[in-house]
């Protein structure tokens, strides 16, 4: 196999298997380590930089960086990153003057963001501080998009809300509440530099069976992002005793946790497919069931009841499934009784405000047409992100979408190609203290993932706004950031420094070293086997006695550093890297990369 | 010294022996020695050789001299016996280690400068009585623990780290446990693993003493240019007198069928020999023994198992001992009384 290139930044990053996965490559053993210092400013900023809403995010982000983190491959669970977020979000000081500003002058350039939504924040964050002047219109009469209007306040407090929007906004954005864009041709017109359309995906998708309408007077059928929005502003206060919710989503699980604290007694998730098929994250699913909501199963509702103009129940099929749940059989019917329902199967997309003869592309499902990379429509000037560019995602993809489209935008602005991209670069610095001594902590710790602690279910119905989750205590945290295994410090090798001892070999706890012939896989003979292919396998140039090769097997490394200490060459060296991301107006980033120690 | 003890990592797909042992249940304390040094390369070679043959470490003993090379016997399985004797004085205690329980595998550590400068009398007797052990001696041509003395292992000509030469003719072990009827004897080279294990595998199923003689550099006193017992050297100058494919393995098929040597083992396994040189016979002391001088003239390091009889007993066997350990006979049958002390010397009148 050919060797492998380590100055191209992504081999080290696709190591750091949380800051891979993370859409807006959140620097994710940095922060724990901060964390663990105590030094919660620094380790919110760090956050911030990428992901822009730390303490809204440390609550209610998707994490995709934790079924990818490598403690998982470990022991089973991944390190509670979310949690420890919101720990730097909680427990830091005043940072307000270490936040970037915009500056005094302006550069003569306007931008006008459309909804007031994480994705649009973003842009506003990424290109104040360059001096834009940006405009941004909101339908509401305040901003945080979903986060405001659908994400109950039981899970995100309305003070950590507005004061993570509130810190952009302060920025200086031109927010115009009570405005809701009705023709794009007209934002167009006004002459802005450039737009950005941040408005979501605002549409709830209805459920059209018989007996959908045939209600008198109030309905009792709920569309589920619109009923959470009427609690939100608090138009609803109320819910029968029996509540359905079709639908098993992040939104269902919503809608259920709200019905229990407006009045719902008798609450049931509908599912069309066994378990195991949900959409709703699993740690959704076990805080609803833990406030005693039914989840069924294989039920496919097929009418609605009503009974002299009243809402009385919904019919459903049961269905067989076969293996992975693919295709279904139809196997009995079965009316449940209800007062209500909640419709929560999905959003889309809606346009209607945008003119189709203005050049902007629309492809299927009313969703526009959207580079990728660029964020930029088929109307040059015109960007996306968030879920109005490919449909519902979450906050950290609008966050991500974002930041591209405001890179995007100033080079559209400067008059460069769009497509034109700064680089990732790197940083790599040895860790090396002394003889055995690292400036991380290498021990591995075999503490397991710390549970989080929830409001009694006695008090936390009280109000509609009671936060359930308490937060990691001194101990949990203390605990907690122990599990990380620095994955961000890398095993750095200089094939020609080494005497091929096998030192390294024998004792890495996890046997991922081989010193072996250089083949082409399967050919190559590894210590222990290859069990995950997604995973970098590090190939060397020859080494200097034997041309053979040092392969590393990436996977399950716990960056203990004990091949570095056992070396007694250092051609083994912990060298701590540093993604560099590229943001908007950021110059070029340099790369410094160090070599393995003195012996050379 | 590491900043840290190997870490316990709980991987489900570590490998398991016939006792459902991982590789990791072999292993003992942390090492101290110097990072790179091949004694911790032969410590490895030998834990997966335990771990291969499925042998439970609790029905271990070690034994070992004085040197870094007889500090290893800490490294490994733990939860074995083990006995660290004073300098040279290995072979003497395996004796009576040996004599008193014949159930335990028994496994020997020393260096060159404990087997051929203080303990030779003890090593060779040990040998002529062909007690049932794996005998490793750990060769790294100096004295690593003293700081790097040439020992009695260097070669003529061969230089110290400041450049001295060495003038006395060296001792090889092989040569002299030939002559004193050795019935195993075998080189490895801590750098190359994959050869190593096999032989010791061999060795802990040999019938008697099993003597392998491993070069180990001292990557501290040793390593430099000059030295013959260097991890470049070694690697420049090796030939191996056999390659053979590991006992207790029925993959004859793979054997190629011109040169191979089969040879029955006391347990009941098969070794199999693949000659290198043509016509090598590894059964033929006299011939292994010319080989080894004809090699050595060449400023060649002869590897593999060079010699090999099954034929001769050991010492329990020869001195028809209980089957059994002596630790178990019970003491009415191993101190039966003053009357029968008296009829046994009465017997010697
Ligand atoms: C019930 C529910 C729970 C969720 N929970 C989570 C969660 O826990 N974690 C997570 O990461 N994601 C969650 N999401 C998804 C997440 O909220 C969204 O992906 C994210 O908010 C998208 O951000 P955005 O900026 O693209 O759009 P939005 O947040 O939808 O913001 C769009 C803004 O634009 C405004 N707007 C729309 N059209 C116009 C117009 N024509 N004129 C003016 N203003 C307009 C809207 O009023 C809104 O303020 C949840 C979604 C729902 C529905
Ligand atoms: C009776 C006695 N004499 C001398 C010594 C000093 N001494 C300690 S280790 C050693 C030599 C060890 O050499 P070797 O067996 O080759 O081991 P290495 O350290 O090279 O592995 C000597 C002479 C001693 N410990 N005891
Ligand atoms: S840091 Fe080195 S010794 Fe530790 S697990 Fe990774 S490769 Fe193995
Ligand atoms: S410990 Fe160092 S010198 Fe020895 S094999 Fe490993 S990398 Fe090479
Ligand atoms: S001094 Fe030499 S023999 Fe002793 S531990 Fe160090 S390298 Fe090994
Ligand atoms: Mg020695």
């Amino acid at each position: 196999m050919k060797p492998t290139d380590i100055h191209d930044p992504g081999y080290y990053h696709q190591v750091v298997d949380c800051q891979w996965a993370c859409p807006a490559h959140t620097n994710v053993p940095e922060y724990i380590r901060l964390i663990a210092q105590g030094r919660f400013d620094d380790a919110y900023l760090v956050n911030r930089e990428s992901n822009v809403f730390p303490a809204i995010l440390g609550r209610t982000c998707d994490r995709p960086c934790e079924p990818a983190c490598r403690r998982e491959r470990i022991d089973g669970a991944p390190v509670a990153i979310c949690r420890l977020k919101r720990v730097a979000a909680d427990l830091r000081g005043d940072v307000s003057d270490r936040l970037p500003r915009a500056p005094e002058q302006q550069n003569g350039k306007r931008i006008a963001c459309i909804g007031a939504g994480p994705a649009s924040l973003t842009v506003a964050n990424d290109l104040l501080p360059l001096g834009y002047a940006v405009t941004m219109f909101e339908q509401h009469n305040v901003g945080g998009g979903l986060m405001r209007t659908n994400i109950p306040a039981f899970r995100l407090p309305a003070a950590v809300l507005d004061e993570e929007t509130q810190i952009i906004l302060d920025m200086g954005v031109d927010i115009r509440y009570d405005t809701p864009i009705n023709s794009m041709r007209a934002v167009l017109d006004e002459g802005f530099d450039a737009v950005f359309v941040g408005s979501g995906a605002p549409r709830g998708k209805e459920l059209n069976l018989p007996g959908r309408w045939d209600e008198v007077g109030d309905s009792h059928i709920h569309i589920g992002i619109d009923w959470l929005q009427s609690i939100a502003f608090g138009h609803i206060e109320s819910i029968g005793k029996q509540v359905l919710i079709i639908g098993v989503g992040n939104t269902a699980m919503d809608c259920c946790r709200s019905s229990r604290r407006l009045g719902g007694k008798d609450i049931t998730v509908i599912a069309r497919r066994p378990r195991g098929f949900f959409k709703a994250s699993p740690w959704e699913l076990e805080d609803a069931e833990e406030e005693q909501v039914e989840i069924l199963v294989n039920h496919a509702p097929t009418r609605f009841v009503v009974e002299d103009g009243r809402l009385t129940g919904v019919e459903f099929d049961i269905l067989e499934w076969d293996e992975g749940a693919r295709h279904s059989t139809t196997v009995g019917a079965v009316t449940l009784p209800c007062s209500d329902v909640i419709l929560a199967i999905g959003q889309e997309n809606a346009f209607p405000w945008i003119e189709k003869d203005l050049g902007v592309e629309f492809g299927e499902w009313d969703v526009p047409v959207v580079d990728e990379t660029t964020m930029e429509s088929t109307l040059p000037g015109v960007f996306f992100g968030g879920d109005s560019a490919f449909g519902p995602k979450n906050i950290i993809w609008a966050v991500e979408h974002a930041h591209q489209a405001a890179m995007s935008i100033h080079q559209h602005c400067q008059g460069l190609p769009v497509a034109k991209r700064a680089p990732f670069g790197m940083n790599l610095l040895s860790t090396k203290m002394g003889l055995s001594q690292w400036s991380y902590a290498n021990d591995y710790n075999p503490a397991s993932r710390q549970k989080m602690d929830h409001v009694e279910l006695t008090k936390r119905f009280a109000q509609l706004d009671v936060e359930v989750e308490l937060g990691f205590s001194v101990e949990q945290t203390v605990r907690e950031v122990q599990r990380c295994l620095n994955c961000d410090v890398q095993t750095a090798f200089e094939a020609p420094l080494c005497i091929e001892c096998d030192a390294c070999i024998d004792v890495c706890p996890v046997d991922c070293l081989t010193i072996t012939a250089n083949e082409d896989e399967p050919g190559l003979k590894l210590k222990a086997p290859r069990t995950n292919a997604d995973q970098g396998l590090y190939i060397s140039d020859p080494l200097p006695q034997t041309g053979r090769v040092m392969v590393k097997d990436e996977n399950v490394c716990v960056h203990c550093g004990l091949c570095a200490e056992r070396c007694p060459t250092a051609a083994w060296d912990m060298q701590k890297f540093d993604l560099i991301v590229p943001y908007a107006g950021r110059s070029l980033p340099i790369v410094a990369v160090t070599s393995n120690g003195a012996r050379k | 010294m590491p900043s840290i003890v190997k870490p316990l990592i709980p991987l489900a797909t570590l490998p398991r022996n016939d006792l459902g042992l991982t590789p990791r249940n072999y292993e003992g304390a942390m090492s101290t020695l110097c990072a790179g040094c091949g004694h911790d390369s032969v410590t490895a070679a030998l834990m997966q050789a335990l771990f291969e043959l499925s042998i439970p470490p609790y029905k271990v003993a070690k034994l070992s001299g004085i040197g870094c090379s007889s500090k290893t016997t800490a490294y490994f399985a733990g939860e074995a016996h083990g006995f660290n004797s004073v300098h040279g004085r290995m072979p003497t205690i395996a004796t009576g280690a040996i004599a008193a329980n014949r159930e335990l595998h028994y496994v020997g550590v020393s260096g060159d400068g404990d087997s051929l400068s203080i303990g030779l009398g003890h090593l060779a007797h040990a040998v002529r009585r062909n007690i049932r052990m794996l005998y490793v001696i750990d060769n790294n041509g100096v004295y690593g623990l003293t700081k790097g003395q040439f020992s009695a292992s260097a070669d003529i000509g061969s230089t110290s780290k400041k450049g001295e030469a060495n003038a006395f003719a060296p001792i090889d072990p092989l040569m002299l446990a030939l002559s004193i009827g050795a019935t195993f004897v075998a080189r490895g080279f801590s750098g190359d693993k994959e050869r190593l294990v096999p032989i010791l595998k061999a060795g802990l199923s040999h019938r008697g003493l099993a003597l392998v003689d491993v070069i180990s550099p001292c990557v501290q006193f040793n390593d430099h240019e000059g030295s013959t017992k260097s991890y470049l050297f070694v690697r420049e100058h090796e030939v191996s007198a056999t390659d053979f494919v590991e006992p207790r393995e029925t993959i004859v098929a793979h054997v190629p069928d011109q040169g191979v040597l089969a040879v029955p083992m006391h347990d009941g396994s098969q070794m199999h020999f693949r000659a290198v040189p043509a016509g090598y016979d590894p059964t033929d002391r006299a011939a292994a023994m010319h080989y080894l001088q004809d090699r050595h003239a060449q400023g060649e390091v002869v590897t593999g198992l060079v010699y090999a009889d099954e034929g001769v007993p050991d010492l329990h066997e020869l001195s028809g001992t209980p089957e059994g350990p002596l630790a178990a006979v019970p003491f009415d049958r191993l101190c039966p009384g003053a009357d029968e002390l008296a009829r046994l010397q009465d017997s010697f009148r």
